[in-house]
């Protein structure tokens, strides 16, 4: 029987909760990395004990941290005694070092003016499809960066910068790529997302990005409500079998696109809100999408206190509430947009954990959901793997 | 040797308990603690200067015989008694919050 592994990410540490496939009975470890905020933690989809954690503090600033074995013992990249000296002497110690590439540039800043990338921390890491060594770092001031020696360093993809980035500009949250999409059947093209950026797909391995908006409608945040940038995207997810279907939870509006994103439509349909953060898709049913509604943009919760998730079966516009196992009252927690996950059982789970620190999972596609943990700190990321 | 007390996230970062015993040639600058510190301890690279400017981050203060050396240049020569081994060097994470 297969074993399942979720990562969480959390305000406070890591966790990472393990069970068999029967998904009943579940073991808790952690906190790994207790005290310090853990961004996003994923494994390699080709050497699932490789897994990469992003972790961060006010104080002490970014560190990357990498598993070999499935999350037992933990290190930063290219600290091990032989790759400790480079050909002068000093230490290396670079995992944690995200330098932009170039002439660093400016973004718009919160009064309008122009203001310096300023790197604050990796919001998200998405392991290569094919290489365990290779992964991209989503960043904040918005920017993504690649590894290519399992981590121990990092350089910019700086075209996607060049994409108009002087007129993206931070939210309330800042100013992140957390959102890296690569296409299964495509290696050259990846698609990312920003808030408040909005959407970029490239076709060239991430030397060039062009934006990837038309149909967003954003007449509440933007000027131009048709901008082709700045709109706050909060996630993006596809189905590894169809890469051109793309579905987009943004700020307000949940939007999919069936041509890569040339054009998009708005598919909230008959959701409660179609204000939210994640979305994922079904792992065997590709029109099969989650999103979980948050009452609006100054009110971060469910509305009337219930938790639901809402699941379409038609690609969006149809839209059923799942509540069996969720609260349905006195609910006030948020679901960040990284913090939902899907695993390829039969039947599919479901994952997603909340900022109240319950991780909540689901065996059988949403129908039912049982709290696999209660107490955490607040959760900032879910993933899953299945494992043999 | 030169004693550095370390907060405790940079001791887990580092893997040490308690103290941590540098040798430092003389002059005992600031700048030459820590470089010999992140010499001896690569993950901390980045967590108490920046990689690039080698400033000190914010939220990052150093002290010594109960002053509080934050502000001063790197070249500065550290107190006899820190560069004695007398005192240790204390590399702290600022008070944020209520």
């Amino acid at each position: 029987m297969s074993n399942i592994r979720v990562l969480v990410g959390t305000k406070k540490g890591a966790f990472i909760l393990t069970a068999d496939g029967r998904r009943k009975h579940w073991q808790v470890s952690g906190p790994h990395f207790a005290g310090w905020e853990i961004y996003h933690v994923k494994g390699s989809p080709v050497a699932p004990d490789r897994i990469y954690a992003s972790q961060t503090s006010g104080w002490f600033g970014q560190i990357i941290q990498r598993s070999d074995d499935g999350g037992k013992t933990w290190n930063t990249p290219g600290s091990s005694p032989e790759e400790l000296k480079s050909p002068d002497g000093f230490p290396k110690g670079e995992s944690n070092k995200f330098a932009y590439a170039g002439k660093v540039g400016t973004h718009k800043w919160y009064d309008g003016t122009q203001h310096p990338w300023e790197f604050k921390r990796v919001w998200h890491i998405e392991p290569s499809l094919t290489d365990p060594d290779t992964a991209y770092a989503g960043v904040e001031d918005a920017a993504i960066f690649k590894t290519t020696d399992g981590g121990k360093t990092w350089q910019e993809l700086a075209g996607l910068r060049q994409a108009k980035g002087h007129l993206w500009q931070p939210g309330a949250g800042g100013m992140a790529v957390h959102t890296i999409l690569l296409d299964p059947k495509n290696p050259k093209r990846i698609y990312i997302a920003i808030s408040a950026g909005g959407c970029f797909r490239s076709d060239d391995g991430g030397k060039t990005w062009k934006p990837i908006t038309r149909g967003l409608k954003s007449p509440h945040e933007l000027p131009d409500p048709d901008a082709e940038v700045g709109h706050c995207v909060h996630r993006i997810a596809l189905h590894p079998s169809r890469p051109d279907v793309l579905f987009m939870q943004k700020h307000w509006d949940v939007m999919r696109t069936d041509n890569a994103g040339e054009q998009w439509q708005e598919v909230s349909g008959n959701l409660p809100s179609d204000f939210g953060f994640p979305i994922d898709v079904h792992a065997h049913e590709p029109e099969t999408i989650f999103v979980v509604p948050i009452k609006s943009d100054s009110e971060h919760y469910p509305p009337d206190g219930k938790l639901r998730v809402y699941r379409s079966r038609t690609g969006g516009n149809e839209w059923e509430p799942l509540t069996k196992g969720l609260p349905q009252k006195d609910c006030y927690v948020n679901v960040l947009r990284d913090a939902m996950a899907v695993d390829s059982l039969e039947p599919c789970g479901v994952y997603f954990g909340t900022t109240g620190g319950q991780v909540y999972g689901s065996a059988n596609g949403g129908n039912s959901w049982n709290a696999i943990v209660r107490d955490l700190p607040a959760v900032l990321s879910v993933e899953v793997q299945v494992l043999p | 040797m030169i004693r550095v007390v370390l907060p405790h996230h940079l001791r887990a970062l580092a893997r040490v308990n308690g103290e941590v015993q540098l040798a430092v040639e003389s002059p005992v600058t600031l700048r030459a603690v820590l470089d010999a510190l992140e010499a001896r301890y690569p993950a901390l690279r980045g967590t108490i200067r920046d990689h690039g400017t080698l400033t000190r981050r914010p939220f990052v203060r150093f002290f010594a015989c109960k002053e509080d050396l934050s502000l001063e240049p790197p070249e500065t020569p550290l107190p006899n008694a820190v560069a004695s081994g007398e005192e240790p060097f204390l590399i702290v994470g600022a008070m944020a919050g209520g």
